[in-house]
C-alpha cells in the first residue's frame, strides 16, 4: 500500500496538483499583464509585466481600507472564538454541570443547519431591530464564536489524562487556575488549528458583510471586490487585470497563513475534531 | 472532583450546613457549577444567533411579515401556509430548487469519488506529500470572491478554456449558456471544496486496518480490487459525512450564482434558493416568502441527510 514508486498514483497526484494550483498561478499572471492575453502562450508572460492593475484596483477600491476592515472583522471573530471558545470547550470536556448535554447537542446541530438559511431572521434582528447595519459589531456578531473551533478545543481537552486534573484539584488549584496553567499549555496546537479554521470563515465570508454594510468605508475586501466585479468592472480599461489584482490581494493572506502553518492543518489535527 | 465524590458518599444530616447548601447547589447546577459560568457566553451566543433566529425564521414564514421602522407598532397577522403557497407557485423559486438538485446530482458524486481517490493516492509515504496536501487545500482556504475572479477570466467568451478548445468551444460560452452555467458552478464548487473532503478521507483512512489490505493481497486482489472491497467500505462513515456536508454546501450556494453567472443568469438558469431568498427577502422586501423558502430548503437538506444515512449505513 505504501510503496514509494507507483506511477499511476504519482500521475494522479500531479495532475490533481496542477488542476488545483493552475488557477492561482493564472490569477497572479493575469494580475501582472498590461492587456489580457488569454492565449495558451499568455500563461507564460515574457513581456508586458506591470503593476498597473494593482494601482487601478486601488483607485476604485481602497485596498488598505478594505484590508483593514477584513482584518477588524476577522480579528474580532478570532478574539471571541479563542477567549470564549476555550472556556466553553474546557467546560464541555472536563466539567460536570447541568445543561452540558444540551449545549453539546446544540453545538452539533449548528454544524448541520446551513447558516445562509438564517440570513433573513438575522437581517431582521441585527439590521432592523438592533440598528447594527454598517458597523463592525453587526458584521462580527453572527460569527463571533466559531462552533468548529469550540468542538476542536473540547476534543483536545477531552484527550488529556484525567489524572493530571485530579492531581491539581487535590493540590487545591481552582478550576480556572487548572485551565490556565495545565490545560492551556497542553492544548496549544489546538489553539493554532482552531485559529486557522476560525480565520478563513470571516476573511472569506461574502454574503453576510455584503448584506450588513452599504458604506464602502466599512466593507471588507471580499465585499468591495465583489461590488467592483459586478458594477464597475465594465468601465475599466483592463477589467480582468484589475479584478485579478484584487483577487490576489484577497487570497494571499489566507494562502500564506495556511502554507506557513500547514503542519497544524492536517488530517490528524482535524480528525480528532471530526471524530466525535 | 474527588472532593465532590466524597461529599456525595456521605449523605445525611450530619453534614455541616454550609456543605448541605453546596450539595443542594450541586444537584441544581451539577457537580461543577463553574462549568455553567465558563460555557455561558457560548450558550448565550448560540441562543441569540442560532436558536432564536431559527425559531424566528419559522415564525416569520407563517405570518404576513414586512420590514417596518424600528419601534413602530404594526400588526403581522398569522397567514397559515400562504407564504409557502406564494413561494412554491413562483416559477423563479421552483427553478432555483431544480437548479440546486441539478447542482447536487453533479457535485456530490464527483466530490465523493475525486476526494476518496485523491486521499487514497495521498495516503502513505510519498515524496512531496506535504506540498501536495497544501496544493489541494489552497482553493478551500481562499475566498470564493477571489477564485471566482479567475474562473470568470478562464471561462469567459474569449478566455483560455475556449482558446484551448478551439472549434470545440461551446456557443454561447460557458457562463452565458443556460445548459452549462449550473454544471460549471457545480464543478467550481467541487474544485473549491475538494481539499477539505480529502482531509476528512485522509483521517478516515487511518482507521482502515492494514491487515485487511494484507489479507486482500494474499487473496490475490489487485490494487483496484482492494480499493473497492477494503477502502470503500472501510471509510463508509466518512462518506456519509462527506455527502451530508457537500449537500449543506450546495444548499448554501450564493456567491457563485451572484458573481460567476452575474445574478443567476442566463434567464435564471443558475439561480439558487439562497439567491432567490436574497432577492425576495431583502431586495423586494418580502422576508416572509423568503423565510418560507428557507424553511423548505432546511427540510429538504434534513430529508436528504436522513435518506443518505439510511442508504449508506445499512449493512
Amino acid at each position: 500500500m505504501s510503496r514509494i514508486r507507483s506511477w499511476p498514483r504519482i500521475v494522479v497526484l500531479v495532475i490533481g496538483a496542477i488542476v488545483f494550483l493552475f488557477p492561482f498561478y493564472y490569477m497572479v499572471i493575469g494580475s501582472l499583464q498590461a492587456t489580457p492575453d488569454t492565449s495558451i502562450a499568455g500563461a507564460i508572460p515574457i513581456h508586458g509585466v506591470t503593476l498597473n492593475n494593482y494601482a487601478q484596483i486601488n483607485e476604485r477600491v481602497d485596498l488598505l481600507r478594505s484590508l483593514t476592515n477584513s482584518g477588524i472583522f476577522t480579528g474580532g471573530v478570532l478574539l471571541f472564538t479563542v477567549v470564549f471558545g476555550v472556556l466553553a470547550g474546557y467546560a464541555l470536556a472536563r466539567l460536570h454541570f447541568r445543561g452540558r448535554g444540551s449545549l453539546f447537542g446544540l453545538m452539533l446541530l449548528v454544524q448541520v443547519v446551513p447558516f445562509q438559511l438564517l440570513i433573513i431572521p438575522l437581517y431582521v434582528m441585527i439590521v432592523r431591530n438592533y440598528g447594527l447595519a454598517d458597523s463592525y459589531m453587526g458584521m462580527i456578531l453572527p460569527f463571533a464564536i466559531n462552533s468548529t473551533a469550540v468542538f476542536i478545543f473540547r476534543q483536545f481537552f477531552l484527550a488529556l489524562p484525567e489524572d493530571l486534573f485530579a492531581a491539581a484539584r487535590i493540590d487545591g488549584a481552582s478550576e480556572l487556575r487548572i485551565l490556565w496553567s495545565i490545560g492551556l499549555p497542553l492544548v496549544r496546537p489546538a489553539l493554532l488549528t482552531a485559529t486557522l479554521i476560525a480565520f478563513i470563515g470571516p476573511w472569506n465570508e461574502f454574503l453576510w458583510p455584503f448584506l450588513v454594510t452599504k458604506d464602502a468605508n466599512l466593507q471588507p475586501l471580499a465585499v468591495s471586490l465583489a461590488n467592483y466585479i459586478s458594477n464597475i468592472a465594465g468601465r475599466a480599461a483592463n477589467p480582468y487585470g484589475a479584478i485579478l489584482a484584487g483577487a490576489v490581494v484577497l487570497a494571499a493572506p489566507a494562502v500564506a497563513l495556511f502554507v506557513a502553518f500547514q503542519k497544524h492543518f492536517t488530517s490528524s489535527e482535524l480528525g480528532s475534531g471530526v471524530k466525535g | 472532583m474527588p472532593n465532590a465524590t466524597v461529599t456525595r458518599d456521605q449523605p445525611g444530616p450530619t453534614a455541616p450546613p454550609s456543605k448541605r447548601r453546596s450539595r443542594r447547589l450541586r444537584t441544581v447546577f451539577g457537580r461543577q457549577p463553574l462549568g455553567i459560568g465558563l460555557a455561558a457566553p457560548y450558550a448565550v451566543f448560540l441562543a441569540a444567533v442560532f436558536a432564536y433566529p431559527l425559531g424566528l425564521a419559522v415564525w416569520i414564514s407563517f405570518h404576513d411579515y414586512f420590514f417596518a421602522a424600528p419601534g413602530a407598532q404594526v400588526s403581522r397577522p398569522f397567514v397559515g401556509l400562504d407564504n409557502y403557497k406564494t413561494a412554491l407557485s413562483d416559477p423563479a423559486v421552483r427553478r432555483s430548487f431544480l437548479n440546486v438538485v441539478e447542482f447536487l446530482v453533479i457535485n456530490v458524486p464527483l466530490t465523493v469519488v475525486l476526494s476518496l481517490v485523491l486521499a487514497t493516492a495521498l495516503n502513505g509515504a510519498i515524496r512531496g506529500r506535504s506540498f501536495l496536501r497544501v496544493a489541494y487545500y489552497v482553493p478551500y482556504v481562499s475566498a470564493s470572491v477571489a477564485v471566482v475572479a479567475v474562473w470568470l477570466f478562464l471561462f469567459s467568451g474569449d478566455g483560455m478554456v475556449n482558446k484551448l478548445l478551439g472549434p470545440l468551444a461551446p456557443d454561447p460560452s460557458w457562463l452565458v449558456n443556460s445548459g452549462l452555467a449550473m454544471p460549471v458552478i457545480a464543478i467550481f464548487v467541487t474544485w473549491k471544496q475538494l481539499g477539505f473532503f480529502i482531509l476528512l478521507y485522509l483521517a478516515a483512512l487511518q482507521n482502515v486496518s492494514k491487515e485487511l489490505y494484507e489479507a486482500a493481497s494474499v487473496d490475490g486482489a489487485g490494487k483496484f480490487r482492494s480499493f473497492m472491497s477494503v477502502t470503500v467500505p472501510g471509510v463508509r462513515p466518512a462518506t456519509t459525512l462527506v455527502v451530508i456536508l457537500a449537500t449543506i454546501t450546495g444548499a448554501n450556494l450564493f456567491t457563485e450564482p451572484y458573481l460567476l453567472t452575474n445574478g443567476g443568469g442566463p434567464d435564471g438558469a443558475s439561480t439558487s434558493p439562497v439567491f432567490v431568498m436574497y432577492q425576495k427577502g431583502i431586495e423586494q422586501g418580502s422576508p416572509d416568502v423568503a423565510s418560507a423558502i428557507g424553511v423548505i430548503l432546511v427540510i429538504g437538506v434534513l430529508v436528504i441527510s436522513l435518506i443518505n444515512r439510511r442508504l449508506l449505513e445499512r449493512d
